[in-house]
């Protein structure tokens, strides 16, 4: 039987045909043409864990560990998972409100989105985790804890030279191409921060495949893309962490710094900056609140005066200026000069501590006597020295000399951010004084001070430098790496010799002598130390602040540098206090401490009893401290309020962050540190 | 008639049989590939208790039915057509008594451990009776009582399916108009459905206030278009003007009617979820309880559409490879075994792997095409194009759902998604067709 419609039958093929074309475009458009789907499918199933390997523990000379790492546990949350779970119980353990909660829940989402894992709270403390390690399977899947090892050090000493770590931010995250990840820790400051790459190891990274609740449920492609974490490596450094400790110790309620090197092979000893802190105070729960406290205080903890604070060295320079004349060959040891209590080469008059005749009859005696019209006019000299033709020449080679000694540029320790000081060009003066200047425009620089400024650090290494009759090796703190490979190049500048000057060993003997007379007979007593023969200089520099805008004249601060034995060197020492007057009231018996606790390795009772002194003793300037005492007094009553927070669980209105900021604005009204010094 | 029924294979299209063969093995390899989960492969199998497995023995169920429809003689479908579409029809209401409540559907009697749903088995019935009173000698079906007559047979148990919360299934039912159309039901019908569909579609993607401008200018143009044939004649202008009322109506009051009145929030909310719009539904009426449950349908839907499409797009143009889906594997898709069970397809082989199973479901729909101009009963003929049209609104709209062009509906795979009875119900449906079709020679009645 014919069908009388069998054309249709091409109707309803067409309708089936372009159906399935329509289907075939959309597979096209969903499969082929982004890849946003992949991704998404990825995120969905794959999360990447991060193996964090143990960071490297830096040793002392001796073989102490003083930066090593201990395990802190962190509060992991989990967004999604969060329906139905005991947040009080949580609440309760981390005695925090269902506010801060909120906020933390949020914060989190904002940071790495809803189903991936944030931290709530980092490095528990012991309380909480306890209580927390014995309820955590109530807050399970929601919380969970997480292992994390964090830095100690055992010493508590040495937090300007060790650094800190710290959560990475996205500026770093930029310049080291996505290197790192939001919530990695990476050192941020001191060998922490310059050893970075050698301390922190290597990551590694675990894809695990998830199912649709967010369980592990085994490994990504069999592990084909893991990767297993290496462990940081170990830095030995020359560090003697019972100096450091002790000079940690003198400098307490002082401001300055004190720097010890081993001039034969230019690693620190010792660097101290006072005030200091305790380096555990940045690790832990805490890390933010200190670290923002001790930002505000007057008195700067967390600068690093050793290779930051850039002081006018004073009389301190004034080896130097002997060391110049000599290499240019304008005078011989023997040289002397008449000096009747001031200096009238220039117009005018430079005054003289000393006014008996003779005591600037020679190199050595000069040296001694500290006479500032003797070193006056071998600065003169050498700037004038008609073999070099003219002021600016002569300055220029001057300039040149003082670089070379490591003054006025960046030594190149193995810290990070540090200062080099001050010695100005030709163009300064050609712009103060419109090119005409001559020798006597700036003869003060003879004497250490004028625009002349020096960090502790580089007046150490000048000590060096005299120390081993001219040379030195750039000073630095990480004598080996543990499994050092050809690859490590990051030490080999610190192999390297400078030789400065081409001074006989007997000229330069004449310096050395004229410093240990600075002991023995001159203005550095305080600095003997029975049976070791002490070459010294003393320095009490003029230095002037901004107070409440306006331009003052500060009390002296008070610099010692110094090495020792004299005749075998093997400790170079730099000390300066802020505004404590004479170099020999306080710098010079910390210097002597410092020595003979290096040398003789013990110090007696006698001794102890000194370190006591100083360590008791509050130098600070009146106005730095004040505002000090104001932060101090604020923080209490903060912590007052914090402590009665969580006692009475009432959230407080009247929160104290706002008055702290109105402290922040008056704050900015001093500025401690000594930036305009030009007399 | 020979005595051939004892020679079983004579006269069977060995094709289609392989086509089948195919897309089975295919499913239980899908669904093999999403639910297993390391156990012993081997006693995996033959356990019986993993989908897998429950899949492997529906398939031996169908072949065993299919052996049996191939044994029986031809004629008696034509004999027996009337009563399986009463007693389709007597199982559809007994449900309303006996059923028990599964994920929300009212469509399922449970007895013994087995699960049989009469909305998907009617079907078949449905279709032989089509088959059989299209097919009868003294029927004019230019006559609009017959048309009317053949509609009820399919939608009084599409409306008892609606009755029974199965909105998916009942659609089913209107594949049905493709073979009334094959029969001689006017092109018109097909014209007017389409345009109601094009038109609620803009509906849904026009604003409805715009939708009227448009509608309206396109009747001005037309008419000021078409002014010298309306001179002429002017039932054009009547006609013109009864097209743009109706059309109106339609977007203006017709569609919220329905979706308002007629639709479940959450059907509604789907579908406007398909063009990726957010249905606000009047809540003022609802109980507090109710409210969730449709925000809770809403979610899982969209939550649904959203994971298959990362599914079946992570796929890229290869595919991952056989159970190498993360999507599938671990679970992202809900229902993945049985209505998104194409999701494995999609991820694990890739816009290659879908483009040919498409292909493979596209030739059956043109051989089963194929077959039925070749018959010389008009019963065959038209049970032919019933499967045909049945396979293909489930393909289309399975496949258009798990990609997300058109709202979630709960409708299976033909052949691949896991469950006894959609199985066993489509391979009864091809392999009545087969037997038919081996006897294309004889005209059956």
């Amino acid at each position: 039987m014919p069908a009388f419609n069998q054309s249709r039958q091409n109707v309803i093929k067409l309708i089936f045909l372009v159906a399935f074309i329509i289907l075939a475009i959309r597979l096209l458009f969903l499969q082929l043409s982004s890849t946003q789907y992949d991704l998404l499918a990825l995120d969905n199933a794959v999360s990447k864990k991060i193996v964090y390997p143990d960071r490297g523990i830096i040793f002392d000379r001796k073989g102490r560990s003083i930066l090593e790492n201990t395990q802190t546990y962190d509060l992991m949350v989990n967004p999604t998972q969060l329906k139905g779970l005991d947040t009080m119980g949580i609440c309760n353990i981390l005695k925090i409100d269902m506010e801060t909660f909120r906020e933390r829940i949020i914060g989190a989402i904002i940071k790495n989105g809803r189903y991936r894992p944030s931290i709530f709270e980092s490095s528990l403390s012991v309380e909480a985790f306890v209580q927390l390690q014995e309820n955590i399977f109530r807050f399970e899947p929601g919380f969970f804890l997480q292992e994390r090892p964090i830095r100690s050090y055992p010493f508590k000493a040495a937090a300007h030279i060790l650094g800190y770590v710290g959560e990475v931010d996205s500026s770093i995250l930029k310049k080291t191409n996505y290197y790192y990840q939001m919530g990695d820790y990476m050192g941020l400051s001191g060998l922490e921060r310059f050893y970075e790459p050698i301390l922190m190891g290597q990551r590694g990274v675990r894809y695990q495949i998830k199912d649709n609740k967010n369980r592990i449920v085994g490994s990504y492609e069999k592990g084909l893309y893991d990767s297993i974490a290496i462990a940081g490596r170990n830095l030995r450094t020359s560090i003697d962490i019972d100096v450091q400790v002790l000079a940690e110790r003198m400098l307490k309620n002082k401001l300055g710094a004190i720097v010890a090197i081993d001039p034969r092979s230019g690693g620190i000893i010792a660097m101290a900056s006072g005030p200091t802190y305790d380096p555990n105070l940045l690790t832990g729960n805490q890390r933010k609140n200190n670290f923002s406290w001790m930002l505000r205080d007057t008195a700067r903890p967390l600068f690093n005066r050793a290779i930051k604070g850039q002081y006018p060295p004073g009389s301190t320079v004034k080896p130097t200026g002997a060391l110049i004349a000599l290499d240019e060959g304008v005078i011989t040891p023997s040289f002397g000069l008449g000096c009747s209590g001031a200096y009238h080469g220039c117009r005018r008059p430079i005054g003289c501590t000393h006014k008996t005749p003779g005591h600037a009859g020679n190199l050595r005696v000069a040296l001694a006597n500290s006479c500032n019209s003797y070193f006056s006019h071998l600065y003169r000299l050498a700037v004038d020295n008609p073999r070099l033709g003219g002021t600016v020449n002569g300055y220029l080679k001057w300039k040149q000399y003082m670089n070379s000694f490591g003054l006025g540029v960046r030594l190149g320790v193995d810290l990070p951010s540090e200062d080099k000081g001050l010695i100005v060009d030709t163009s300064f003066y050609n712009r103060l004084y419109n090119r005409s200047w001559s020798s006597c425009t700036n003869v003060f620089l003879g004497i250490g001070q004028g625009e002349m400024q020096a960090t502790p650090l580089q007046m150490a290494n000048m000590m060096c430098i005299i120390a081993n009759k001219g040379f030195y090796y750039t000073p630095h703190f990480v004598q080996s790496i543990d499994g050092q490979l050809e690859s490590d190049t990051i030490l080999n500048r610190y192999k390297q010799k400078h030789q400065v000057t081409n001074i006989s060993n007997e000229t330069f003997e004449v310096v050395q002598l004229g410093m240990q007379d600075v002991v023995e007979q001159g203005t550095g007593g305080v600095a003997r130390i029975e049976g070791i023969a002490v070459a010294a200089k003393t320095g009490t520099a003029e230095n002037y602040g901004m107070i409440y805008g306006k331009r003052e004249k500060l009390k002296d601060h008070s610099w010692f540098v110094c090495f020792a034995p004299r005749e075998n060197p093997t400790i170079a020492v730099a000390v300066i206090v802020e505004n404590a007057g004479f170099g020999a009231t306080w710098a010079g018996p910390m210097a002597a401490l410092v020595m003979e606790k290096y040398l003789r390795d013990t110090l007696s009772a006698a001794r102890w009893k000194e370190v006591e002194r100083i360590e008791s003793t509050e130098i600070i300037l009146p106005i730095v401290k004040s505002k000090r005492n104001r932060l101090d007094s604020l923080r209490k009553e903060k912590m007052r309020k914090l402590q009665l927070k969580a006692t009475a669980k009432h959230p407080i209105d009247n929160s104290p962050g706002k008055k702290t900021t109105i402290v922040h604005h008056h704050l900015s009204a001093i500025k401690p540190d000594n930036e305009e010094q030009f007399i | 008639m020979k005595n051939n029924s004892f020679e079983l294979s004579k006269g069977i299209d060995w094709v289609l049989v392989g086509i089948y063969l195919v897309l089975v093995v295919t499913g239980i390899a899908s669904i093999f590939a999403t639910t297993y989960r390391d156990e012993n492969m081997i006693s995996g199998f033959l356990s019986f208790k993993t989908d897998y497995s429950r899949q492997l023995l529906y398939f031996i169920i169908s072949i065993v039915l299919a052996v049996f429809i191939l044994l029986t003689d031809s004629k008696f479908f034509t004999a027996t057509s009337n009563i399986f579409y009463v007693v389709g029809l007597i199982l559809l209401i007994l449900v309303f008594p006996f059923h028990t409540d599964v994920k929300g559907t009212k469509s399922i009697i449970r007895f013994s451990g087995f699960q049989l749903q009469p909305a998907e088995l009617c079907k078949v019935f449905v279709n032989l009776a089509l088959a059989k009173y299209l097919s009868s000698l003294d029927l004019n079906f230019k006559k609009l009582r017959s048309q009317l007559i053949a509609a009820s047979l399919v939608l009084v148990p599409a409306v008892l399916t609606i009755l029974q919360s199965e909105t998916g299934l009942a659609l089913v039912y209107f594949s049905f108009f493709l073979v009334m159309y094959r029969e001689g039901l006017p092109s018109a019908i097909l014209v007017i459905g389409f345009s109601v569909a094009v038109l609620v579609v803009m509906t849904l993607l026009i604003d409805q206030n715009l939708l009227a401008i448009i509608l309206s200018l396109a009747a001005l143009v037309f008419i000021y278009t078409a002014k010298r044939q309306i001179k002429r004649d002017r039932s054009i202008l009547v006609l013109v003007i009864t097209i743009w009322v109706v059309s109106v109506g339609i977007q203006r009051f017709a569609v919220p009617y329905f979706f308002n009145n007629v639709l479940k929030p959450y059907q509604v909310q789907r579908i406007y979820a398909t063009v990726g719009k957010d249905f606000q539904v009047d809540t003022e009426s609802m109980s507090e309880e109710d409210i969730k449950k449709m925000e809770d349908k809403k979610k899982a839907g969209n939550y649904n559409v959203k994971q298959s499409k990362i599914a079946i797009g992570s796929g890229g143009f290869w595919g991952k490879g056989l159970m190498k889906g993360t999507q599938t594997r671990y679970d992202f898709v809900p229902e993945q075994r049985t209505d998104f069970i194409f999701c494995t397809i999609g991820e694990g082989f890739g816009f290659a792997g879908s483009i040919v199973l498409l292909g493979l479901y596209l030739f059956m729909l043109f051989r089963i095409i194929k077959m039925a101009e070749r018959q010389r009963s008009t019963f065959s003929r038209t049970y032919a194009y019933g499967v045909a049209s049945v396979f293909f609104f489930h393909v289309f709209i399975n496949i258009g759902m798990t990609i997300g062009i058109i709202p979630v509906i709960g409708i299976t795979l033909p052949f691949m998604s896991y469950g006894g009875t959609s199985l066993i119900t489509f391979s009864v449906l091809l392999f009545i067709l087969i037997r038919l079709d081996a006897d294309h020679q004889m005209v059956i009645r």
